[in-house]
């Protein structure tokens, strides 16, 4: 059991599909060769070491984010917090990686990512906390602490702040060598992140479909009634899931400062926790979709540029591209939606709509309320 | 009706009906869950266009494309589900699509009084200026008919329309349809529980699997030969029941007290006990406690007082596992919110409530060879058909769905088992084999707790039924020993000696 991923990635390559066909047609309209476009397209994600570097650069946080908000989704939890998980995971590691401890490598980058899963991780567990505590809506509650987090980050590393560095720069000092992860590829800016997030997604798949906490999790989010009777406190649960999320989009954050910036910026991140919300989506909150949708996203940012030297049409047009991704897999998933209860009525067990699939009801926000702002390539 | 004939893609829901109700009588449509019934109304009321056939209507064939066609040509459906906006009053919800054409101006006074002018007539008695959402499920149906009756319906369509009313609304019912009839009103009543086609029908289509199996005129049928034309075999309407041979107390309730949803008292002070080897009916108006105390049992609810005993081990406030490894089964009422995640394949489901014991799961991981294994047999034991154990528990009958709930309760062998409503909503194959395992599972010498509203499934399964009353137990019988009206007077709350209680 994979966890049921096969069909649901069929309908989301055929709905990247659709959304290219469509991306066409407005290259056509804006008076472009869509056939040139979408050649240097791929050519500037996948044509060469560099393009791909900047690729897999490109993905790395996404498939942090994605995760992070994945693994709260399963659990019933909208967890609109992961930038200000990321931001606050990336502050602690950028932090402690800018001290000179004299420690090597293998002590102080785990020191530094332990200091972001802790730090993301406890901001996460927060808004769980209030949610089993007093129903307080996380929607709610994350979107705050996402405010409170760009607040404390603009603090700390601001003029006079505790944790900012000796340059003239919103920012940390830089990380010491041995706090960096390394480069993979000569002087490529492709990092080990990638390589963590991908060890991420195999944990986060095996945590969420073989082992009993996964089991625990994906009950509580598909039927809150069900996990009571079946003795699965709800309270605890989805506050460990918003704890093993914000642990997960911290780490995003530190790969991104300890892999690519090599310092802790104020504002480093041009929104990766949002567009995370829209790979989770995409990639039908399981890990393997978040990898790939993740990499469909790298992709279609690292090819925005050769797009435009080439064929000539805006770099804004990739924006438009993941815009029409995101719709489309929605509209996928809500065309499944409707062949299930068409079955439903025929079979005539017609009692309700299951209360199970809420993927679609509550996939169908995130398009509508966060429009995904890509990465800086 | 004449040669209807629906599909859905593949799938073939009518495959040729054929349909006569005549007007002024009550014509009940009998089939199982899934016989195409709903979809037959569906095309009467316009909602669906038959792929082949034709509707007629005092013999002139008739094309509805749509509900209005229907209601204009005299249809009025009350649907299983009510339709009714909780903050609207009776009025409002009755003429709901019948506002009038002007816009700016609603007549409620007008619209009032003709409210009560057909509650009056009919005898359907519901404050015009109450909300719907305060109104008990019986005055919502009311609404419902009225609304229906309202629009000008001559011919009622009440699709399953007693589900969710207790036996008292459904005599209630009862009396309502015949005086609509008596009126020169047509009634088209769709069930599957045969006893109702016996108590309100004039006659009665039987529909197996898309097609018409037979008419019959109700006072020259019978109850067995209906079961054998709906179901295609001969069916047991009452399951064997050898006497019991009751043992030791397994189950035992203490002086129990708890509060409800809303606080207050939902429990006061409520003594029971279950042996083994016998089963125990609680029967009550829905209301009276059942949910506050099948939850306490449970370990769902924290009780305010009292004990609760398994196997003379206390398990008061015990949390449901706890209480599942202590020897207690439990089938839920409600199938989609707490039995199964539909979400969740078979051998996910069968894993609820066990995922933490082996041979489910070792220190924390799951091992799904273990759970698809205990799956199949499960599957093979209790007949539930599906393809595999990776079948979503989404895509089962009601049936199906219930004989996986019932087979994961009782693979762990209880020691007493809580069954609450085990045949809502089930067809009379089904109703069949659960009662069956249930009586089983009494010769085995577990102690069985069946909690219903469905008094006859409490007479014909209990050795001893209670009756629950405002969070009390205030009647006790040994089976066979009490007629349906003296637990109907019971469940009133006749007879019980303090006043204050009554009052």
């Amino acid at each position: 059991m994979l966890g049921g991923i096969g069909p649901a990635l069929v309908s989301s390559v055929g709905a990247i599909a659709v959304a290219l066909l469509v991306g066409a047609v407005v290259i056509v309209l804006s008076g472009d060769d869509p056939v040139v476009a979408y050649r240097a397209l791929f050519r500037g994600a996948f044509g060469g070491v560099r393009p791909l570097s900047e690729t897999l650069v490109a993905a790395t946080p996404l498939v942090f984010g994605g995760l992070a908000f994945s693994l709260a989704y399963r659990a019933g939890m909208f967890n609109i917090g992961v930038e200000g998980q990321l931001v606050l995971g990336g502050l602690a590691a950028g932090w402690i990686g800018a001290q000179a401890f004299g420690l090597p490598r293998l002590l102080h980058l785990p020191l530094a990512l332990a200091a972001a899963l802790v730090v993301g991780g406890l901001w996460g567990a927060l808004p769980g906390v209030l949610k089993a505590r007093s129903g307080a809506h996380e929607v709610i509650t994350t979107i705050m602490l996402n405010y409170l987090a760009a607040r404390i980050s603009a603090y700390a590393v601001g003029s006079n702040g505790p944790l900012k560095g000796s340059a003239s720069l919103p920012a940390t000092d830089p990380a010491q060598p041995s706090a960096t992860l390394p480069r993979l590829v000569g002087d490529e800016r492709v990092h080990a992140g990638i390589l963590l997030a991908l060890v991420a997604a195999g944990l986060l798949w095996y945590l969420l479909f073989r082992t009993t906490f996964g089991y625990r999790v994906r009950a509580v989010g598909l039927s809150r009634g069900a996990a009571a009777y079946a003795g699965i406190g709800w309270g605890r649960t989805i506050t460990f899931a918003m704890l093993g999320s914000g642990m997960l989009a911290g780490l995003g954050g530190a790969a991104e400062v300890l892999g690519l910036q090599g310092r802790y910026y104020d504002r480093f991140s041009p929104g990766y926790g949002f567009t995370a919300i829209a790979i989770g989506l995409v990639g039908r909150n399981h890990p393997a979709g978040v990898v790939l949708a993740a990499l469909v996203f790298g992709a279609l940012n690292s090819g925005a540029t050769a797009m435009q030297s080439a064929a000539g049409t805006s770099k804004e047009l990739v924006q438009i591209l993941q815009a029409l991704v995101i719709l489309a897999v929605a509209a996928f998933a809500a065309a499944g939606r409707l062949r299930l209860f068409a079955g439903r009525r025929v079979a005539g067990v017609g009692r309700r709509v299951p209360a199970g699939d809420r993927s679609a009801a509550v996939g169908m926000d995130p398009e509508i309320e966060a429009r995904p702002q890509p990465p800086k390539v | 009706m004449r040669g209807i004939v629906k599909r859905f893609g593949e799938v073939v829901a009518n495959g040729g009906i054929d349909l006569a109700v005549r007007r002024g009588e009550i014509h009940a449509l009998l089939g199982e869950n899934g016989a195409g019934k709903s979809t037959l109304m569906n095309i009467l009321f316009g909602l669906y266009h038959p792929d082949e056939g034709e509707i007629l209507v005092d013999g002139t064939p008739t094309h509805f494309s749509g509900p209005r066609d229907a209601v204009g040509a005299g249809l009025g459906m009350v649907h299983q589900h009510f339709m009714l906006i909780p903050r609207f009053t009776v009025t409002e919800n009755v003429i709901l699509g019948m506002e009038g054409t002007n816009p700016l101006r609603l007549d409620r006074r007008a619209a009032a009084r003709r409210v009560a002018e057909l509650g009056e007539t009919y005898g359907l008695r519901v404050d015009p200026n109450a909300l719907a959402a305060d109104l008990p499920v019986g005055m919502q149906q009311r609404v419902e008919i009225l609304r229906a009756l309202y629009q000008g319906g001559r011919t009622l369509i009440l699709d399953e329309p007693t589900a969710l009313l207790t036996p008292q609304e459904v005599d209630d019912l009862y009396a309502i349809l015949r005086r609509l009839t008596a009126a020169g009103g047509t009634i088209i009543f769709i069930t599957h529980k045969l006893r109702e086609i016996a108590a309100v029908s004039d006659r009665v289509t039987v529909i197996r699997r898309g097609r018409t199996v037979g008419t019959r005129t109700t006072a020259e049928t019978s109850a067995p030969e209906l079961a054998a034309l709906m179901v295609g075999r001969e069916v047991l309407l009452r399951v064997e029941r050898p006497p019991a041979h009751p043992g030791e107390p397994v189950l035992v309730a203490d002086g129990l007290t708890a509060s409800g949803e809303h606080g207050g008292a939902a429990l006061r002070g409520l003594d029971l006990t279950v042996r083994r080897g016998e089963i125990v009916g609680v029967c009550g108006v829905e209301g009276n406690g059942q949910t506050e105390l099948v939850e306490t049992l449970a370990g769902l609810r924290r009780p305010d007082g009292g004990r609760v005993l398994l196997k003379g081990r206390d398990v008061t406030g015990a949390d449901p596992h706890a209480v599942r490894l202590a020897g207690l089964s439990y089938i839920p009422e409600d199938r989609h919110e707490r039995g199964l995640v539909l979400g969740f394949s078979l051998a996910e489901n069968v894993l609820l409530g066990n995922a933490d014991d082996p041979p489910f799961s070792h220190g924390g991981r799951i091992d799904y060879d273990a759970t698809a294994a205990v799956t199949r047999r499960l599957m093979t034991d209790f007949d539930v058909r599906a393809p595999s154990p990776a079948t979503p528990a989404s895509s089962l009958s009601g049936g199906n769905q219930q004989k996986l709930i019932i087979g994961r309760e009782l693979h762990r062998h209880p020691d007493a088992l809580l069954a609450v409503q085990p045949t809502r909503g089930l067809d009379v194959g089904a109703v069949e084999f659960v009662h069956r395992q249930l009586v089983a599972e009494r010769d085995q010498g577990r102690g069985v707790l069946l909690i219903s509203f469905d008094l006859d499934e409490i007479l014909d399964l209990s050795d001893r039924i209670v009756v629950l009353f405002d969070g009390r137990i205030v009647g006790e019988f040994a089976s066979g020993r009490v007629s349906r009206a003296e637990l109907g007077l019971r469940m009133g709350g006749r007879g019980v000696d303090e006043p204050s209680l009554v009052a």
